[in-house]
Formats: C-alpha cells, sequence, structure tokens
C-alpha cells in the first residue's frame, strides 16, 4: 500500500506492507539513526516522535502513521548536537546505541517543559525516560548531562 | 600532563549522538540478501531427516543451507589468542542439536519476510533425546551432549566430553585440610549465580559481501575481528588472505561479542550467492542463541583464628558452560585467579573444580569473567566470618588484604590457560579505597545502628581485584603516520566497542608526540588496515594497547627528529612545515612505524564496594540507595571515561545482583528471553552511585595506568548481600537476590 506522512516536516510517499512497522520503514529509507534493539518495545533504542510524542518505532505500523508528522533525530540536529557535547562533558559517551532514541525523549521532554515552564527533577526525568534503557552508562552520567542541557535550554 | 588525564569527550560522541552511520547493520550492502536462521526447538536432538526443497522453491530465495552444506570441522567460537584454551567443539551446522535456540539451517532472501517463509518450509524429522537441564546433574549423565570425534583439545584443559567435562583445574598450596582443622573457627557455605544476560543495545549483526578483488569482506559487531578472520578461515576451509572483518561502531559487548556469531554463516551464504547477505539477530536471538555468563555454584570455606587472621581458603567450583564449551577453563581459572590473592597470607589455599556441558544456551566471556562469581562467594563468606567473630567487615578485609610489595603464589600458579605469571603488586592503594568508601558511604556509624521496623537499612561492602590484559600472551600493536599538515593517523588493532578506546589511545599518543587531540585521527579494528591486537577482554586496552602507542609514538617522534636533521632549519619548522616538505619538496619519504607491546604483568585494579540498601521485610523488595566505589585503577587517562565505565560496570552488578532473573522451562527453553521478561536496571532502580578513583601509579601501565574495563562489576552482589544480611539478618546464597527470594528467606527466618 502507499502512505504518506511527514519526516522531519518533509512529506515523503513510501510503498509500504500492511504488516510493515515504522522501524523497518524509516531504516529502510535510509533513516539509519532509528536503530532496532529488540521487538517489544522495551528498550527504547528505535525511539522517535510522533506529533512531538515519544514513541516506539518498533511498536507502530508504519501505516498508522499516515499523514502524521515524525521526527528522527535528523530533524533536531542543533539540539541533538547541544545535548551531545553535555554528554562528553560528563563521561557520559559510551557506544552511542541508545543515543539519537534518548536525544529524542529528551528534547520532548524539553517541550513539555517549556510548555509548563517547569524545570522537571530528577526523578520526573527517570520516569520520562524510564522507556529509554541502557547498559553500558550505568545512567548517572547521562542524568548529569540532561539536567545541565534541560537547565541551559529552559 | 596536557591530554592525558582530561576528561575530554569522545571523538564520536557528537558523531553517533547525531545518529550517523556508523554501527554494522548501517553499512550494509543496500542490495543484500537478508538471512535467517532456522533453530532447533528441542534442548538435545538428532537431526534424522532434514528437507529443504519446498524452501528453496520460493520465490525470492537465494540459499539454503544445511550441515549437508559444509565440511565437518571442529573449532572453537571464542575469541581467544590462538591456540585457543576453549575445547574446539562446534561445527559451523550439525547432525545434532544442543540447545533450544541451536543453529539448524540458514536461509538467504530478498527480504526478511520471504526469509522467514522459507524457515517454515523446512522440513526437519528429529529424534529428541533427553537433555541435561541441571548442572549439578550434568557429570556423568546418561546424555552425552559431546560425543563427536572430531572434539578435542587444543591443548591439556582437562577435557572429558564422555563425562560432559568442558575442562577441569586443581590447585592446592598448603594443605587446606590439616589447616582447617587447627582454625578456631571455619565458615563453610555454598553459593549460586545465574547466567547473567549481557542485554547490550545493538543485537549480535554482522553484514558480507564479495570486493571487487574477489576477497570476502565483513562488518561484524565484534569485539575480536582479528579472532574471527581466524575462526571464519578455520571453519570454512578458507585462505586468512581472503577475509577482511571490519569492526565499525559496536554497541556494546562486555564480553558478548567476544565470541563468532553469525559470521560463518554470512560468510557461506555469500559465497554460495555470490551476493552480499545481512543477518541482524532478533533480541530473542541475542538472549536465546549468543552466550550468557557462566552459571556457578561455589563451595567456600575459610578458616582463621579468633583474632580473625584468615589461615586457609578452600574454593570448589561448579561452572555451567551451557551447550558449547566457550571460554569454559578460562573464565573458571579467573573465579581462583582474580580472587584468592586479595587474601595472599593465608597458611594454605586450595581451587578446583569442573565446567560441565549442559543442554543450555552457551554460557562465555562476560564482563568480570569468573571474578564476579568469586567475589560473590568470598567476599559473602568473609562477611559471615566476621559476623562470627565479632569484627567490623571492613577491619576484617583490611587484616587480611593483599598490599603493595607483596605477592601471592596464586599469581604464579594460576593464569588464564593454566599457568600464570609471578607478580610483586606494585601499585595497591586497597587501604585508602577502604578508609575512603567508609567515609563516604557512613560506614562507622551505620554498620553500628540497630534497626527495628518493617522497612530496615543496611550496609555491606566487598573489595576486590581484575588484572590489566593477559601477560606473556596477548599483543598488541599501534602504527603512526605522519601526514601532510602535520597531523598524524593512528591505526590500532584496538577495539573500541563502546568504552571509548579510540580517544584513550588517541590521548596517549597526542600526549607522548607533545600534540593536541585533534591532531591524532584514529582508524581502528581493519583486519587488513590496522596492525594487529587481540580485542577488546581482559582489560586489556589500556594496558597493552595503550603501551604499544607509547612506543609507536616514541619511535615517530625520533623518525621526526632524524628528518628535521636533514635540514639546515629543521630545528625551528613547525611539524606541519617539516610534513608539508618531506611530503612534497626535499628529503621526500612518507614517516610511518609501528611498535608492538606484551604484557610481562597484568597488574592488578583494585577496588572497594559499599553499599546502602533498604529492604521492605513485607515484600522482600531491596533498593540500593546508595552505592560506594572507590577505586584504584593507576592513573585515569580520561577521568570522566574511566568513572563512567565503574558505574556502569556497578549497575550491571546490581543487576546480577537483584534483578537479572533467568528461568527455563522444563524443557529446556529459555523463558527469559526478551527485554519484557529479563530486567535488567532501569533508571528508576539506580538512586545514588558515588565513585571515586583514588590517586595511584603503576610504573609498568602507560603514563602510570591500570586498567577499569572489569573492575567495576565485580562487588555489588557481595556487597549488597552482606548490606541485606546488616539490614534483616538473612544471608542470601542464590543470584539473583529477588523480592521473591529475599521475603522467602525472611518468612524462614
Amino acid at each position: 500500500m502507499k502512505i504518506g506522512l511527514y519526516v522531519n516536516d518533509r512529506f515523503l510517499e513510501w510503498e509500504v506492507r500492511a504488516d510493515e512497522y515504522l522501524l523497518e520503514s524509516l531504516r529502510t529509507h535510509h533513516f539509519t539513526s532509528v536503530k532496532k534493539g529488540c521487538d517489544t518495545t522495551a528498550c527504547g533504542v528505535c525511539t522517535v516522535l510522533q506529533e512531538g510524542e515519544p514513541i516506539a518505532s518498533c511498536g507502530l505500523l508504519t501505516f498508522m502513521a499516515e499523514g502524521k508528522h515524525i521526527t528522527t533525530v535528523e530533524g533536531i540536529r542543533d539540539e541533538a548536537e547541544k545535548l551531545a557535547h553535555f554528554f562528553g562533558e560528563e563521561g557520559a559517551d559510551q557506544c552511542g546505541f541508545c543515543n539519537p532514541g534518548l536525544a529524542l525523549a529528551v528534547y520532548a521532554l524539553k517541550m513539555e517543559s517549556q510548555k509548563k515552564q517547569q524545570q522537571p527533577s530528577l526523578d520526573e526525568i527517570k520516569t520520562y525516560l524510564i522507556g529509554n534503557l541502557c547498559r553500558c552508562s550505568g545512567y548517572v552520567a547521562q542524568h548529569k548531562a540532561i539536567l545541565k542541557y534541560l537547565e541551559v535550554q529552559l | 600532563m596536557k591530554v592525558v588525564q582530561k576528561s575530554l569527550g569522545s571523538i564520536d560522541g557528537v558523531g553517533l549522538m547525531l545518529g550517523t552511520p556508523a554501527y554494522t547493520d548501517d553499512l550494509a550492502d543496500p542490495s543484500s540478501l537478508v538471512l535467517k536462521v532456522l533453530r532447533s526447538p528441542h534442548a538435545f536432538a538428532k537431526i534424522l531427516e532434514i528437507d529443504t526443497t519446498k524452501a528453496e522453491a520460493i520465490t525470492g530465495v537465494a540459499c539454503v543451507l544445511t550441515y549437508k552444506d559444509f565440511k565437518r570441522i571442529s573449532y572453537t567460537r571464542a575469541g581467544q589468542g590462538y591456540p585457543e584454551p576453549s575445547p574446539h567443539d562446534k561445527f559451523v551446522l550439525d547432525k545434532v542439536v544442543r540447545y533450544v535456540g541451536d543453529e539448524v539451517a540458514v536461509v538467504a532472501a530478498v527480504d526478511e519476510k520471504t526469509a522467514i517463509e522459507a524457515l517454515g518450509a523446512i522440513d526437519v524429522t528429529y529424534e529428541v533425546m533427553t537433555p541435561v537441564l541441571d548442572f549439578e546433574q550434568a557429570y556423568e549423565h546418561p546424555s552425552i551432549i559431546h560425543d563427536e570425534p572430531e572434539a578435542h583439545e587444543m591443548f591439556p584443559i582437562g577435557f572429558e566430553p564422555k563425562k560432559n567435562v568442558a575442562a577441569a583445574y586443581h590447585m592446592e598450596i598448603g594443605d587446606v585440610d590439616k589447616v582447617l582443622e587447627s582454625c578456631d573457627v571455619v565458615i563453610e557455605d555454598t553459593y549460586y549465580t545465574q547466567a547473567q544476560a549481557h542485554a547490550m543495545m545493538e543485537p549480535h549483526t554482522v553484514n558480507t559481501r564479495i570486493d571487487f578483488q574477489g576477497r570476502i569482506v565483513l562488518y561484524s559487531s565484534t569485539q575480536t575481528p582479528v579472532h574471527v578472520r581466524r575462526i571464519i578461515s578455520q571453519g570454512l576451509d578458507i585462505p586468512i588472505s581472503k577475509i577482511r572483518v571490519i569492526k565499525p561502531r559496536v554497541g556494546g559487548g562486555y564480553g558478548g561479542k567476544q565470541c563468532v556469531h553469525g559470521e560463518l554463516l554470512a560468510v557461506a551464504c555469500t559465497l554460495k550467492t555470490k551476493k552480499p547477505c545481512q543477518l541482524v539477530y532478533s533480541r530473542k536471538e541475542v538472549f536465546e542463541s549468543t552466550y550468557t555468563r557462566h552459571a556457578m555454584r561455589l563451595k567456600i570455606r575459610l578458616g582463621a583464628d579468633l583474632s580473625g587472621h584468615l589461615k586457609a581458603i578452600d574454593c570448589q567450583v561448579l561452572s555451567d558452560t551451557g551447550a558449547y564449551g566457550e571460554h569454559a577453563l578460562t573464565v573458571f581459572m579467573i573465579v581462583g585467579a582474580k580472587v584468592l590473592p586479595l587474601y595472599n597470607r593465608v597458611d594454605a589455599v586450595r581451587f578446583g573444580g569442573q565446567v560441565v556441558y549442559t543442554n543450555h544456551v552457551s554460557a562465555g566471556a562476560f564482563r568480570g569473567y569468573g571474578a564476579i562469581q568469586g567475589n560473590f562467594a568470598i567476599e559473602s563468606a568473609m562477611d559471615q566470618l566476621a559476623k562470627k567473630l565479632n569484627i567490623d567487615p571492613t577491619v576484617l578485609r583490611e587484616m587480611n588484604m593483599i598490599k603493595p610489595g607483596e605477592t601471592s603464589p596464586i599469581f604464579e600458579k594460576m593464569g588464564e590457560g593454566t599457568e600464570g605469571t609471578p607478580m610483586t603488586i606494585e601499585s595497591c592503594e586497597l587501604a585508602m579505597c577502604i578508609k575512603r568508601g567508609k567515609e563516604l558511604i557512613g560506614w562507622d556509624e551505620k554498620f553500628h545502628k540497630v534497626q527495628t521496623g518493617k522497612v530496615r537499612r543496611g550496609v555491606g561492602m566487598a573489595i576486590a581485584m581484575q588484572g590489566s590484559g593477559i601477560a606473556n600472551i596477548d599483543m598488541a600493536s599501534a602504527t603512526l603516520k605522519l601526514n601532510d599538515d602535520g597531523f598524524f593517523n593512528l591505526l590500532v588493532g584496538a577495539t573500541d566497542i563502546g568504552q571509548g578506546s579510540d580517544t584513550v589511545l588517541a590521548q596517549i599518543a597526542a600526549e607522548t608526540l607533545g600534540i593536541t587531540l585533534d591532531k591524532v585521527i584514529v582508524y581502528s579494528s581493519d583486519t587488513d588496515i590496522t596492525p594487529f591486537d587481540t580485542g577488546a577482554y581482559a582489560s586489556s586496552t589500556t594496558y597493552v594497547s595503550g603501551n604499544a602507542v607509547i612506543k609507536a609514538a616514541v619511535k615517530m617522534r625520533e623518525a621526526i627528529d632524524e628528518a628535521r636533521h636533514l635540514f639546515a632549519d629543521g630545528a625551528s619548522m613547525t611539524l606541519s612545515e617539516l610534513s608539508n616538505k618531506i611530503t612534497y619538496n626535499e628529503h621526500q619519504q612518507q614517516l610511518m612505524v609501528t611498535a608492538s607491546y606484551v604484557g610481562e604483568q597484568s597488574p592488578p585494579p583494585y577496588m572497594a564496594g559499599f553499599a546502602e540498601v533498604e529492604v521492605d521485610t513485607e515484600t522482600g523488595e531491596v533498593k540500593v540507595l546508595n552505592y560506594v566505589a572507590v577505586v584504584d585503577c593507576g592513573v585515569a587517562i580520561n577521568p570522566h571515561l574511566a568513572r563512567t565505565q565503574v558505574e556502569g560496570g556497578l549497575v550491571q552488578g546490581i543487576g546480577m545482583a537483584l534483578y537479572e532473573d533467568v528461568h527455563y522451562s522444563d524443557k529446556g527453553q529459555l523463558t527469559s528471553n526478551e527485554l519484557m521478561y529479563y530486567y535488567i536496571p532501569t533508571r528508576q532502580e539506580i538512586h545514588q552511585l558515588n565513585v571515586e578513583l583514588v590517586k595511584s601509579y603503576e610504573t609498568t601501565g602507560p603514563y602510570g595506568a591500570k586498567s577499569v574495563g572489569e573492575i567495576g562489576i565485580d562487588t555489588p552482589p557481595a556487597a549488597i548481600a552482606n548490606a541485606i544480611a546488616h539490614a534483616t539478618g538473612a544471608r542470601i546464597h542464590t543470584l539473583p537476590m529477588t523480592s521473591e527470594r529475599v521475603y522467602q528467606h525472611l518468612q524462614g527466618e
């Protein structure tokens, strides 16, 4: 079936199978920043934003994203780069596989916090990002970096 | 120091956050056939018949391979130096399947859907045999898992496959039984550790192609590209020169990628179809069909006098290596070799046991590599001894632990392939680690607090050691090339799997050359281009590969000095001017040097780990409120990256201690085979981690460094078990210490 959707504000038309998931479609169409880590929406490395909200792209059938606005990390390049610099400062940069999905979730949190005009606490950050697993860093350095990023940006 | 000891961001940090194509699956040839593996539904069975005709007839299927398509060559999948200390007990595909998830056939098709359809069209008739699912019943079990005549050891490792023994070892110094008899106090107990899963975020992945020179080129998510190349050559009987293995960015390994995974199947499909192929494991396959930690049973006896002087240690181990024997002997040896030397002044010490085959998922390398299992058992027993003697656990350690300038007979007796290397400890800051750790956790106040009520807090601690590379066995090398404009290419075989070795080695090179980091461009782990390195394991990269980088950089400095002398104004030229001149104008030459290093020692990093826990006695839930880790890793080349290595290790250790439960069905199917069922710590499980690196210097290490890759994982199981015992009186012997286990224990008390 042919479907049209927006990826990083560009309208794209893709030929997809009815049983194809968004993760596969994105990677087939060269959005290799979106990673495959599990098949059960448990790990978060496939996170993209749908209308600004973090979702697991391995759990969304592509045809259900028809007409929607999808954001991958390529669409938030400047913000992701800022976050990366804070990661570098805190030694949070490890294998990097969870980073693009995490960057999108952190960006979504930033947008939400800006709307609420409220700095999230560490606990709120942990809750918001609970679906973005990391096995390398132990989380602590990531949280230090994320707090810095959110603090400067708000 | 201008570059070393600076917490510089990783050279790839920004690029990876931006999602730049860099991992194996990002680099597959776009026209690749998709591979899927047919896997055994039985834990132990013979393949009586396998018919692939229907599968091959499906449109879009390029090939289907079974055991009939391979030469019958026995090898090991373990990524280790050759000849490997692991038994050669694996065929690419076999007529016998030895665990649920074992490989039966491989399909190459135009897309994933077709490949999966083809899997369903392969007809297999199995003769199901009785599996060995209890490692305590494996020895001399009527089901012999490896009775194929081709299986063999490369040198004596105690390999007795007819008894289901993959490896065995025994050693005794002094007379343990005699000394124990004379001890005032003896602690005797048994501990069990589970087959922890690595659960790295990037599943095992490989893709292959034939290049324009007719050579097989692979991108593989691996920790050991050179070993992979050699094993492909052996297993498929192809000259090594025909194979190129490139390791790109890797999304985590921790030992789980220190073995061959899908490479031989992918290469075989490419050879058959002449087309590029890609094989990406599902998460289920990563759990079921790659590797785990070795599950173990450890029987410990400790004997001491009333003042707390440890007199004898007896450590008897049974290790479950699963269906194949990768890393069987070596992980087992490290249980003793990297724990027993902590208490070097005993009168007698004994270590021994067996590594048995079972029809479980194959066990292999995993950070800690036996040291964490041994640490859990011995550091738990030490605390039990402290309690019996009414001595503060930290004081008991301080009285008995190894000190700088001392040695242990274990170093000489036990290595990683039976014999070891004698070593006098130069740098050891354990005393400072304990002192500082106590301060940070508030030990004196908290240890003496009496707890009542249904929610109780406790503190517990453990000390640990590891190694820095494998002495006299593993070689590393580095090449430096001077370009015009005065910048360098640093080519290393060393394998960055996310720990940041590219960055750390570049820092070492820049420091030695007296330049800034941006003038060192690193390229690593490509068997055609980079010089030899065994790979990322044994905490070797900073110490062994780092020393090779220093040697190369010193050579390069000498070469540059020589080149300067060719010019009248050579001394006053900038490096950029000199390099341009010798590249294009005068006395033209390419300055390029290579140096190699083999460690003569494996100087241990040390640490003291302190856990403060909160136990809800009504539910058994354990929260780790704070974990303090004080680490002696020698000089930290990049302090923040070193600290994060410890933090990452701590969280994996906390996972092994409390959450990561492994379940099998009674038919041998791993049921904890998705991240939904296997609980690695999430952000909410981790409260406070407090890591400090103490000041330390190891003269044999690059700029005083030792290692830091594994040490962080070793203490949490024991420290947390000790804290739970302190809080509630319940001594848990089995990992993980889930809330159910803790609750049941508390009910029984």
